[in-house]
Order: structure tokens, then C-alpha cells, then sequence
């Protein structure tokens, strides 16, 4: 067993858990923050995607105690008092997400790309999404839904 | 009637909980105390279990329970049933834990029930089975060898079915007289569904009432609670409550009614404790049940004008270890009876051999059937242009059914309802510039670049009925949908419906219906799904259902409610019912709307009841059950354009230009996410998934480490348009638009990748179409 604190989507979160204890399941299951999925056991389909001081990584890849001291952030944390930011109104704009299953993962990554790189080209969101998968969209409105996010952050109109 | 949201692209309102990480998927669920379940599954693709040795794993601190299948089967539970009955059909009995034998790779032996998950695992890797290894096979064809080994005893020589349909003679006949005969022989490979959301249940039995709650990932919770009932575990149906809320995709695997969910409500009636059990993507690989795997010889018979004359199909269909749901219907009355296509051809036979291998079991996967029977038409369609030297536009010209002809009696039992091929063929001209195409082919191969076309001029049959057709076919089940319209005393309204909704969103979509049909605001329809506890009953979604008849019986439901709606209006206007109509939400007598009843006015009468026409029950409340007289058939023309690489055998799809016909469309945004995504599944088959076991029938691409789950860089995007021809199989002339995606593309890229290899003298590779085949087959080869 080992004390963590790790601060998400802003607070300190101090708990006990066991060292084996992926930060995924942290999450989900210590913190009760269900929208980080997990639908795979190999580092592949991106579903638990959450942000690690702001780099988006793979929430099902690290053990808990490796957040220590550090700050993560999920999809619970993306909207802001009660209003969806750019990315998530892009998704609900363009229709890119259906059974909504990789959507938490899909976003956090998409948000993480558009800081990068704020005015990809299509192939670019395509590379920059390759961590993720989505069995249901065949992706095409996930693009222009990335796309739509990036022109309404240019825009600066959020 | 005016439409307000039918035909618009409303955004979807279940977006607002899946876009903030809110949605209620099995695995989000937490109740109190909950225990949790490991399965222990065999190593090995078959084997006889000689002893189960429980004490290391019993002994581990936090385990509860370990059961084994000769526990569940002495305690009654019986094998899982199969949902359609050929005739000959073996049935070998599928328990949820296997009892003496294992018969494929995953097959569960054991049930380990813990405190915790980490636990649970943990001592399912202390159970020791002493299994005794047997001979295994996995390819369809083998199994029919002599000395194959046996799966099940039951069927000694591997044979589950053996089916046929169509006219032999007439079909030889053809044959006889005809110009050409092209045959060619196809391996539609075995795909793994691979919904993002592993499969996962919740079981919670109460001992004080004696209910039981089962939270599952599935497509028709009401066939869920039916077979878990009545067949398996011998619970009184009204004492199951089956709940599917948000569900991570299903394409078809989250049917069936799986081991895993009947042994872990078993075991929480057992223990009085809820349990949970969360597949993860490895044992998704090995006990989904997966798709296709088909070995066919098909002949065509050619007149010297390039007219399809006859069409002679063999096929071995493989069904894996057990039969699970649907299996037998997908290679048969879904595979068989599609064998027309959008085609003239007379005369038509078909014959199917399902087997026994010990492999996962294969059942429905979107499409399931018709993917199988287009991909092998549109092949031979262009196979047969090559064979005559015409270009395969004209032949498919030629032989395209037209318009005039439609009701179209196949040779096949299909009855198509409406249709015109031409017309999307025309359409999706107008989008790719054939003759310019041409030109680029030619100057590109000036320069060794190898560019390709590929046409699927497809057709295909959704809303599988009717019940009674089914029935007398084999079905175990009837194929109609329900709905309860519920208006509250405000004139609020809500919709009970059977269908399930894993990602078409219907909770927008059925309530563009609703509002439209009662003349009511959408935000004051709420539709509810996937709990057998509040919808009466349901058929589910699969097979493109929903659209042509979950919404048909709202729309029956709806008429209901309006019907007894205007007795009561008529009777506070003092007028007779005759001469009262409903127009914007408003009930007045014909000419004169300035005296109305809103729908408020009179739903709140219908509760008050302080003044009801005489004999008129209180309440405004209608269940109705549609049950479509036929399938509907949408079709259209897909167009795939490719390079392929000649020194690496890479493929790229450089264009996809597809026009379906979908009948009317209630919602374009969400039809065209659906064909977005069906096209993707479609090309994934033709470039790149690809299910394979090895000579010890082990599976070899059992992760997405080796199992190719295409990623957004292994596309682009579709350029989509469409023609409308409605159905008049239901009200609202709707065909289905789940599966035309993944049933028309496959063919489109296939026959893209041979037109570029033409040059080379290739004509047909077995897909995947993976850089690995394509450079083996050039190997050596120069252009002619
Ligand atoms: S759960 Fe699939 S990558 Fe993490
Ligand atoms: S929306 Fe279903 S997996 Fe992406």
C-alpha cells in the first residue's frame, strides 16, 4: 500500500491504494470518475485517455503511485461550470461520436492536439489521433469535428 | 401530416451525458458490495478436462465462491438455446461453463467470484485444470475432411446443417446454354467485431424479494431476460428485470446470449450478493462471437451479350464450437436468399454446409450474411466483365434490375419492395468522373503508378420479416417491435421502446418521430429503452430494425393516441368526432379553428376525467407491435478508388464516393455517421482484419496488438449523397441504413484493387488485401 496525492481535474486527491493499482482504475474506481473508459489491455484503443500535467497519455499504461505529486485530468474537468468547451461542442456540432463509448479518450486527446498543433491540416488530426480508436464514426466526423473545435478556439470563441 | 423534425438533422441529446463523461455503462455501475467475477478459460482449442483442482485458488484471502460447470449443471442450469432451427439441425448442448470437454480456445471452466477484481484474477490463475489435449481443428473446409477430428459427438463428421435454396434444375439448365462460365472460388475470412466497450454484466439477485436485476451489455435486453429466463436459468421471467443503458457499440456481438452473463446471475442468486464481471479485450478476442468465414465455389453463367444467365454457389460456412443465437439464419436465410443482388439473374442455387470447428462461434456481425453474398456477387460481376471484355459499368448496366420491375419475386424467396439502381448508379457518376478516371489510370501507368476502380452496385435486405414467415423458416422468435406511447396529464409524453439503442441515437431520432406524429414540441418526448422493467417488451436492434420498424410501432402507437385524443376533444367542442381534426397541436372542428382544445387540454382531461365522453376509459396510454409484412431492401452504388503500390503491395484508398438509397431518412446526420462508419468496416475487412488460427486452432491474432482495428489515419473521408425511394413496407417509408455501409463496401475496394492490378494478369486475391498477399502475388509478375 502506499499514500498518493494526485490533484485531479484540480483538487488533491490523497488516498491509500495498493501499488499494483492502475491510474485508470484509480480513477474509475477509488475517485468514481467513470467517464475514463477502458476497452483494452494493451496500450491500443486510447478509451482511458486523460491528461498528465496537461500531456495526454494513456491512463491504463500507468500505475497510480507514478501520479504522484502530479496533476491529472479527465473528462469530468473538460467543462467549465456547466458549458462544454470547444472540442465537446465540436463532437456534439459534427456528430462525432455515436455509441459515445471512446468519446472521453477521444476528446482529451483531441484537446491535447489542437494545443500542440491549433491549426492541423485533416491528415494531421488523423496522425494525431492514431492512439485512439473508435469502432462506430470511421472517424470522418471525428476530423471535422476537430477541425471545428480548432477554428472556434482560433477564433477565440470560448 | 406536417413534418417539423422529420428529415432534419437534429443534434443528438444523448450527446450531452456521452460528451462529459456521464454515460451509465455496465462497467460504470457501482452498487454496494458488489463481488467480482474471473472466468478461468482453456488454453487449449480442445481438450477433455480430467480433474478441476480448486484448493490453491480456494484458499486465497478475498475469494468467495469457485464454481465449476458440473456445479451449474447439477444445480439445473441449462445449455444456452439457439434462436433458429434448420432442418437436420444438431444442437449440441452449450452449457455456460463447459462440463467434460472444452471445444475452443477461451471456453470458460470455471467461475472465480472475489471481493475484488485484482483478486478474482489472481486466483483464477490458481485453479489447476488437468486437461487431457485433443486434435483441434479451425478451417471450415478441413472439418469435412475424413479423419477430421470431431467436435461434437453428435455430429461425427463436423456437419451442423446442410441447406439449400433456388431452382437446381433450372439453374443446371443455365448452365447448359450458356457463352462463358466463370468460376471462381472465395474465402470471405473470419472478423472479429471488436465493439470498443467489452462486453460486461452486472447481477444482482435479492434474496428478500427473490428479483433479480441484470445490468448487460446488450442489443435486445427484452431476448436477454426471455432465454436467461425461461431456457437457462429457470427464473420466472417477472422475476428478471434485464437493464442495457448505455451500450459501447455492439455490431452485432452484443445479441447473443453468452455464458458469461447467464453463470454470473446464476452465481449472484447463488450467493445473494451482486456481482460483476467486465470482459477485457483478450477474452473479447477469443468469446465475442465472431463473423464471415465462408469457403464458396460460385460459377456464373454468361451469355455472349454479357447477360447473367444462372448463378451456381457452394458454401461451407463456419460456425465455431457451439451454436449461439442466430448463427444458423447468417449463412443461410441472410446469406442465400441475397444472392440475386441487384441483378436479372434467373436462375439461381445455392447450397450451404455449416460446420463445427473448434474455433470462438460465429454468428451475426453487421451485415451478417449480406456482406458475405454482395462481396461474392459484385467479385463475380466484375470477373465476369473481364471474362467477356467489357468494361464492368456496361455489364453492370446490362443486368441491373430496373425500375419498372419493382415488386421484384427473386429466384431466391426475396420479394424486393421498391427500387431504383439506376437511378443511384446515375448519381454517383455524376460525383466520379469515370472516363476522366480512366485517362488518370492510363497516364499513371505510364509512370508505374497503379490506380484502381472499384463499382459495388449493391442491394440489400434490413427489418428481417415477417414473424410468421420467420416462424415457419425457423425462427424461435417473432421479429415485430413494440411501443408504449405514454401521454402524461400535462400533455408530456413518453415512449417505451422495444428497440435498443447502442450508439444510433435513438432517444433524438425517436423522438423526432414522436413530436412529429402528436404535434408536440421534441423536447416533450422522452424515449426510454433498454429495461425490461418499464418497456413492455422488445425485440431489440440488429439487422437495421430499428428504423423500418421500432418507428413503425411508434408511429402505430401514436395514431392510437390521437384517435382517442379526438374523441374527447370532440366531445368538450360538443362536436362530432367526424368534423374534428388535430392541426398543430391544436384539435378544432373543420373551419373553425378559432375554437380548439390544445393537446394539454385534452391529455389533462383524459387523467381528470371529470368529463369524459360516455363508456370512454380515463388515461391516454397506447401499446402497439409492428409487424412489417416483408423486409425492406435499400441498395445503391459505391464507388472505391485505390493505388496500389508496386513495389510494397500497399493499398490506399485515395477516393470513396458512395449514393445509398435508404428509403426516407429521418435524421441525415446521424444516417450519415452511420455510413461513415460501415464503410470503414467494410474496407477493414478488404484491407486489413483478419481473424487467424493457427494449425493448433489457437488464436494468433487475439489482441489489437495483431488484430488490425482500423485506426483514423488508415482512412479518409467518404463523400456521401443519396436518392430516395420509399418503402411501402412500413408508414414512414424508412429502409434501414445500419449495415449498407460495411455490406457494400468490401466488393467496392476489392474490385478497386484489382482493376489496378489488372495490368499485372491478376484477377482475384483472397482478402485481407494486406501489402504481404498483393506483393506475393506480384512477385514476379510483369506488366502485359
Ligand atoms: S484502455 Fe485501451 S489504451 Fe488504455
Ligand atoms: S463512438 Fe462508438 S467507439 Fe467511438
Amino acid at each position: 500500500m502506499a499514500s498518493v496525492t494526485i490533484t485531479v481535474n484540480g483538487t488533491p486527491q490523497t488516498r491509500e491504494i495498493e501499488t499494483r493499482v492502475l491510474l485508470v482504475h484509480f480513477l474509475r474506481d477509488t475517485l468514481g470518475l467513470t467517464g475514463t473508459h477502458v476497452g483494452c489491455d494493451t496500450s491500443q484503443c486510447g478509451a482511458c485517455t486523460v491528461t498528465l500535467d496537461g500531456m495526454a497519455v494513456k491512463s491504463c499504461s500507468l500505475f497510480a503511485v507514478q501520479a504522484d505529486g502530479r496533476s491529472v485530468g479527465t473528462i469530468e474537468g473538460v467543462a467549465k461550470e456547466g458549458k462544454l468547451n470547444a472540442m465537446q461542442e465540436g463532437f456534439w456540432q459534427e456528430h462525432g461520436l455515436q455509441c459515445g463509448f471512446c468519446t472521453p479518450g477521444m476528446i482529451m486527446a483531441a484537446c491535447a492536439l489542437i494545443e500542440r498543433n491549433p491549426k492541423p491540416t485533416d491528415h494531421e488530426v488523423r496522425v494525431g489521433l492514431e492512439g485512439n480508436m473508435c469502432r462506430c464514426t470511421g472517424y470522418t466526423n471525428i476530423v471535422k469535428a476537430v477541425q471545428t473545435a480548432a477554428a472556434a478556439t482560433a477564433a477565440g470563441k470560448r | 401530416m406536417s413534418e417539423t423534425f422529420f428529415g432534419k438533422s437534429v443534434k443528438r441529446r444523448e450527446d450531452a451525458r456521452l460528451l462529459t463523461g456521464k454515460g451509465a455503462f455496465v462497467d460504470d455501475l457501482k452498487i454496494p458490495f458488489t463481488t467480482h467475477a474471473a472466468f478461468v478459460r482453456s488454453p487449449h482449442a480442445h481438450a477433455k478436462i480430467n480433474k478441476i483442482d480448486l484448493t490453491a485458488a480456494k484458499a486465497m484471502k478475498g475469494v468467495i465462491a469457485i464454481y465449476t460447470g458440473k456445479d451449474l449443471k447439477d444445480s439445473g442450469v441449462k445449455p444456452i438455446p439457439v434462436g433458429w432451427l434448420l432442418p437436420g439441425i444438431k444442437v449440441p448442448a452449450h452449457y455456460p461453463l463447459a462440463v467434460d470437454k472444452v471445444r475452443h480456445m477461451g471456453d470458460a471452466v470455471a467461475l472465480v467470484i472475489a471481493e475484488t477484481v485484482y483478486i478474482a484474477r489472481d486466483a483464477a490463475e490458481l485453479v489447476e485444470v488437468d486437461y487431457q489435449v485433443l486434435p483441434a481443428l479451425s478451417d471450415g473446409a478441413e472439418a469435412l475432411k475424413k479423419g477430421a477430428p470431431t467436435v461434437h459427438d453428435e455430429a461425427p463428421d463436423n456437419v451442423c446443417f446442410r441447406w439449400a435454396l433456388g431452382d437446381k434444375a433450372a439453374t443446371d439448365k443455365a448452365f447448359t446454354t450458356a457463352h462463358k462460365i466463370v468460376k471462381q472460388s472465395f474465402r470471405n475470412h473470419r472478423l472479429i467485431p471488436n465493439a470498443i466497450e467489452p462486453r460486461a454484466c452486472l447481477a444482482s439477485a435479492n434474496a428478500g424479494t427473490g428479483e433479480t436485476t441484470l445490468w448487460v451489455t446488450s442489443q435486445n435486453p427484452h431476448v436477454h431476460r426471455l432465454i436467461m429466463a425461461a431456457f437457462v436459468l429457470g427464473i420466472p421471467e417477472h422475476k428478471l428485470r434485464v437493464i442495457s443503458q448505455d451500450v459501447g457499440g455492439g455490431f452485432g456481438s452484443k445479441i447473443f446470449i453468452y455464458p458469461e452473463e447467464c453463470a454470473v446471475t446464476w452465481a449472484s442468486r447463488a450467493l445473494s450478493r451482486p456481482i460483476k464481471w467486465t470482459s477485457d479485450r483478450r477474452e473479447a478476442f477469443l468469446t465475442d462471437a465472431h463473423g464471415r468465414d465462408h469457403h464458396t465455389e460460385a460459377e456464373i453463367a454468361l451469355s455472349a451479350e454479357g447477360n447473367f444467365l444462372g448463378l451456381r454457389v457452394k458454401t461451407v460456412a463456419n460456425l465455431g464450437a457451439y451454436l449461439t443465437l442466430f448463427a444458423p439464419a447468417v449463412p443461410t436465410y441472410l446469406y442465400g436468399t441475397l444472392l440475386t443482388g441487384t441483378y436479372k439473374t434467373p436462375a439461381i442455387h445455392v447450397d450451404v454446409t455449416g460446420v463445427f470447428t473448434h474455433t470462438t462461434p460465429v454468428d451475426a456481425y453487421r451485415g451478417a450474411g449480406r456482406p458475405e453474398a454482395t462481396y461474392l456477387i459484385e467479385r463475380l460481376v466484375d470477373l465476369s466483365a473481364k471474362a467477356l471484355g467489357m468494361d464492368p459499368l456496361e455489364i453492370r448496366r446490362k443486368n441491373l434490375l430496373t425500375s419498372d420491375q419493382f415488386p421484384y419475386q427473386t429466384p431466391v424467396a426475396l420479394l424486393y419492395d421498391s427500387g431504383n439502381y439506376q437511378g443511384a448508379l446515375d448519381k454517383a457518376l455524376t460525383m466520379f468522373d469515370y472516363p476522366g478516371f480512366r485517362k488518370e489510370q492510363a497516364a499513371a501507368r505510364k509512370e508505374g503508378r497503379y490506380l484502381g476502380v472499384g463499382f459495388s452496385t449493391y442491394v440489400e435486405a434490413c427489418g428481417l420479416a415477417p414473424s410468421q414467415v420467420a416462424g415457419a423458416l425457423g425462427a424461435q422468435a417473432g421479429l415485430y417491435e413494440s411501443a408504449t406511447v405514454r401521454v402524461h396529464p400535462t400533455g408530456k409524453v413518453t415512449v417505451f421502446t422495444g428497440s435498443h439503442s447502442h450508439g444510433q441515437g435513438h432517444e433524438t431520432t425517436f423522438a423526432q418521430v414522436a413530436a412529429d406524429e402528436l404535434q408536440v414540441p421534441m423536447e416533450d418526448v422522452e424515449i426510454v429503452h433498454g429495461d425490461t422493467g418499464i418497456v413492455p417488451f422488445g425485440m431489440g436492434s440488429y439487422g437495421s430494425r430499428s428504423g423500418p420498424v421500432g418507428t413503425a410501432a411508434i408511429h402505430m402507437g401514436a395514431q392510437k393516441i390521437k384517435e382517442k385524443a379526438k374523441k374527447i376533444a370532440a366531445h368538450l367542442l360538443e362536436a362530432n368526432e367526424k368534423d374534428v381534426v388535430y392541426e398543430g397541436g391544436k384539435f378544432f372542428v373543420k373551419g373553425t379553428p378559432g375554437v380548439s382544445k390544445s393537446f394539454f387540454d385534452v391529455s389533462l382531461m383524459a387523467y381528470l376525467a371529470h368529463n369524459l365522453p360516455k363508456g370512454l376509459e380515463p388515461g391516454l396510454e397506447a401499446i402497439s407491435f409492428f409487424d412489417p409484412g416483408n423486409f425492406v431492401f435499400p441498395f445503391g452504388t459505391h464507388i472505391c478508388m485505390v493505388e496500389v503500390e508496386r513495389s510494397t503491395g500497399v493499398v490506399k484508398v485515395l477516393r470513396y464516393v458512395a449514393v445509398d438509397d435508404l428509403g426516407r431518412v429521418i435524421n441525415p446526420m446521424i444516417v450519415d455517421g452511420m455510413v461513415h462508419g460501415g464503410i470503414l468496416q467494410g474496407v477493414s475487412q478488404a484491407l486489413y482484419e483478419h481473424a487467424e488460427y493457427d494449425e493448433n486452432a489457437q488464436l494468433i491474432t487475439g489482441s489489437m496488438m495483431n488484430y488490425v482495428v482500423p485506426k483514423a489515419d488508415d482512412f479518409i473521408g467518404v463523400e456521401l449523397a443519396r436518392t430516395e425511394t420509399p418503402t411501402p413496407v412500413n408508414p414512414l417509408g424508412i429502409k434501414g441504413a445500419g449495415e449498407t455501409g460495411t455490406i457494400a463496401s468490401t466488393p467496392a475496394v476489392a474490385n478497386a484493387v484489382m482493376d489496378a492490378l489488372s495490368p499485372f494478369g491478376i484477377q482475384h486475391i483472397d482478402m485481407p488485401l494486406t501489402p504481404g498477399r498483393i506483393w506475393e502475388a506480384l512477385r514476379g509478375r510483369k506488366e502485359a
